[in-house]
């Protein structure tokens, strides 16, 4: 009689143990609350702390591929203050932002390419910093999209090729 | 005395209707509560710390999904922006407005802001974002009209079923990938065809209905 008493409470704790809920497993996902965590999880990072993928890297030779990724990233992170042709009268400066100015001007065309890089870096001003979000390798690449934006400004229609002229003409 | 008295049969036959009754409900509880959208949370928009709205931020700045979900083409996560992304703008634009009060309090306390998550899968199962942004999958076919949002609320069931729709004939949901962040794309007569964008692609929909796919 004992022993079956003990055989239906063993099986009993089996069958209730299976009850625990497999949609939430203790597996560490982000943005959720690990077990026993405090109320201000996530933590910030200590102050004065560099992130771990924060080192410089070499500057890349400027290919179509470098330009088309630099197009790519100043589409999303820069265009909507400085517009999409970098006049600094993008949408959210229409909707009361500080105005950038334009990156024709003299003093930013004879800029190093480094001033552009750590303006991307350091944040500039108003303007806040963009490392979280955009690499070293895209901070260059985005240098050098800057860079035709400008040279394209002042291009004549000699400077394109012969077979190409008559597209714009 | 008899066994039976007068009123049996009136018991048997409640009995009876009774037992019907008892069963059809249970293959309702059973078959017809699981996907009615009370129990899916489809459609469930819930309460936010801010009123964040998509609509305001996508189709009237024209602000692109990365701008804010930054690692979604990189990773399994699209990731929640920080305050930090936030502060980009509202550091200079209505700083003083009420709706955004919890974004001040929470940059000044050094606190992150706690949103509620709307779409959620249960932890056996592996979901990867960056595979489907690499093959043209596009944010609306699974986060539904999100750029016409003014609050986020949930488009689909997430069901397995609803998973295993697409991946048993992924064709029609594909489109070109530079358009696969615009939340107003529309298939028109000069996009490639389904097909062209699975050779493209080179996605072989016989394997991916594989449970390992999924649970791993
Ligand atoms: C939220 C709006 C905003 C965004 C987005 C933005 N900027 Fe700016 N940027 C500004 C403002 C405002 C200034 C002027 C700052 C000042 O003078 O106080 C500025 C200035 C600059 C300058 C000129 C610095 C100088 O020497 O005068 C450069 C270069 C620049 N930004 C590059 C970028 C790049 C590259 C990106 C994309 C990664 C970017 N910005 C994204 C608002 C923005
Ligand atoms: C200005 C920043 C910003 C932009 C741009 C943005 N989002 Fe969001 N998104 C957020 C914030 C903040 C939340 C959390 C609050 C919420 O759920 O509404 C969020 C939540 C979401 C969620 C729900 C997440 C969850 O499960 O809780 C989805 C899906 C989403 N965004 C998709 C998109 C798509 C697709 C785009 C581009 C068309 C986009 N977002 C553009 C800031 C942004
Ligand atoms: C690129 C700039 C930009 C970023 C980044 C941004 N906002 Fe905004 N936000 C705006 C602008 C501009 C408005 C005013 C809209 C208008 O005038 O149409 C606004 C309006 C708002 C409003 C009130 C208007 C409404 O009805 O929605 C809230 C709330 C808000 N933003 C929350 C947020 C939160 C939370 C974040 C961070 C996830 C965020 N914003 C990031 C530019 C931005
Ligand atoms: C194949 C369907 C699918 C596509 C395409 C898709 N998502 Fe998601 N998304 C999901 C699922 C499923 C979840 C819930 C993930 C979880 O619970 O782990 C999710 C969660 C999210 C979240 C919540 C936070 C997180 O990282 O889990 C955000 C934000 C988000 N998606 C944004 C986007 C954006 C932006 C795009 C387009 C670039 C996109 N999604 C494309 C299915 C998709
Ligand atoms: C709208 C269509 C669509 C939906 C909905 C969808 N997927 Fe996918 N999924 C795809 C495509 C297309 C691929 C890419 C297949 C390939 O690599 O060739 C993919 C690939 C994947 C992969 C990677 C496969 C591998 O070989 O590693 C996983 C994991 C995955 N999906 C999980 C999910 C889950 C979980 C859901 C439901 C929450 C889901 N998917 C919903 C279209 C979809
Ligand atoms: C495309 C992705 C995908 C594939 C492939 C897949 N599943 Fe699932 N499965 C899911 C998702 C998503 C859920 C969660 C559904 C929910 O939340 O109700 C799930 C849930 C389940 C559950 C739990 C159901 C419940 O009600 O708790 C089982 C069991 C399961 N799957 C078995 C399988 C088996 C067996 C296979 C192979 C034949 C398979 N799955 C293939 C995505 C997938």
């Amino acid at each position: 009689m004992k022993l079956r008493h003990a055989i239906t409470v063993a099986s009993l704790a089996v069958a209730l143990a299976a009850c625990d809920n497999m949609a939430n497993q203790p597996k560490r996902l982000p943005y959720e609350l690990p077990y026993g965590a405090q109320a201000n999880w996530p933590a910030l990072p200590p102050q004065h702390i560099i992130a771990h993928d924060e080192k410089p890297v070499a500057v890349p030779p400027v290919t179509m591929a470098l330009l088309e990724r630099g197009q790519q990233r100043f589409d999303i992170y820069c265009a909507p203050c400085h517009s999409k042709i970098g006049d600094g009268r993008g949408m959210i400066v229409q909707r009361g932002f500080p105005q950038p100015p334009s990156y024709y001007i003299a003093r930013l065309r004879d800029a190093p390419n480094q001033h552009f890089y750590d303006v991307i870096t350091h944040g500039y001003g108003a303007m806040y910093s963009y490392a979280d979000r955009v690499g070293a390798e895209d901070r260059w690449a985005i240098v050098a999209y800057i860079r035709a934006l400008q040279a394209s400004a002042s291009a004549q229609i000699a400077d394109v090729p012969p077979d190409k002229r008559q597209t714009l003409q | 005395m008899a066994i039976f008295g007068p009123r049996a049969n009136l018991f048997m036959n409640v009995a009876l209707l009774a037992a019907a009754g008892g069963v059809t409900f249970l293959l309702i509880l059973i078959w017809v509560v699981p996907v009615m959208g009370y129990n899916s949370q489809e459609r469930y928009t819930p309460r936010q710390p801010v009123p964040f709205s998509h609509k305001h931020h996508v189709s009237g700045l024209g602000l692109d999904c990365r701008y804010c979900h930054t690692t979604v083409e990189i990773s399994q996560n699209a990731g929640i922006p920080p305050i930090h992304t936030c502060m980009t703008c509202h550091s200079q634009i209505w700083t003083n407005a009420e709706m955004l009060a919890p974004v001040r309090q929470s940059l000044a306390e050094g606190k992150p802001l706690r949103w509620t998550r709307v779409y959620t899968l249960p932890d056996y199962v592996y979901f990867d974002h960056s595979i489907h942004i690499a093959k043209g999958v596009g944010c609306t076919e699974c986060h539904g009209p999100i750029g016409d949002m003014p609050l986020t609320r949930k488009a689909t069931t997430l069901y397995m079923s609803w998973c295993l729709s697409c991946h048993r004939d992924p064709a029609p949901h594909l489109r070109p990938k530079d358009q696969v962040f615009n939340p107003h794309w529309q298939r028109t007569a000069d996009t490639p065809s389904g097909k062209e964008l699975m050779a493209e692609y080179h996605i072989h929909p016989e394997t991916l209905s594989d449970c390992g796919v999924c649970h791993r």
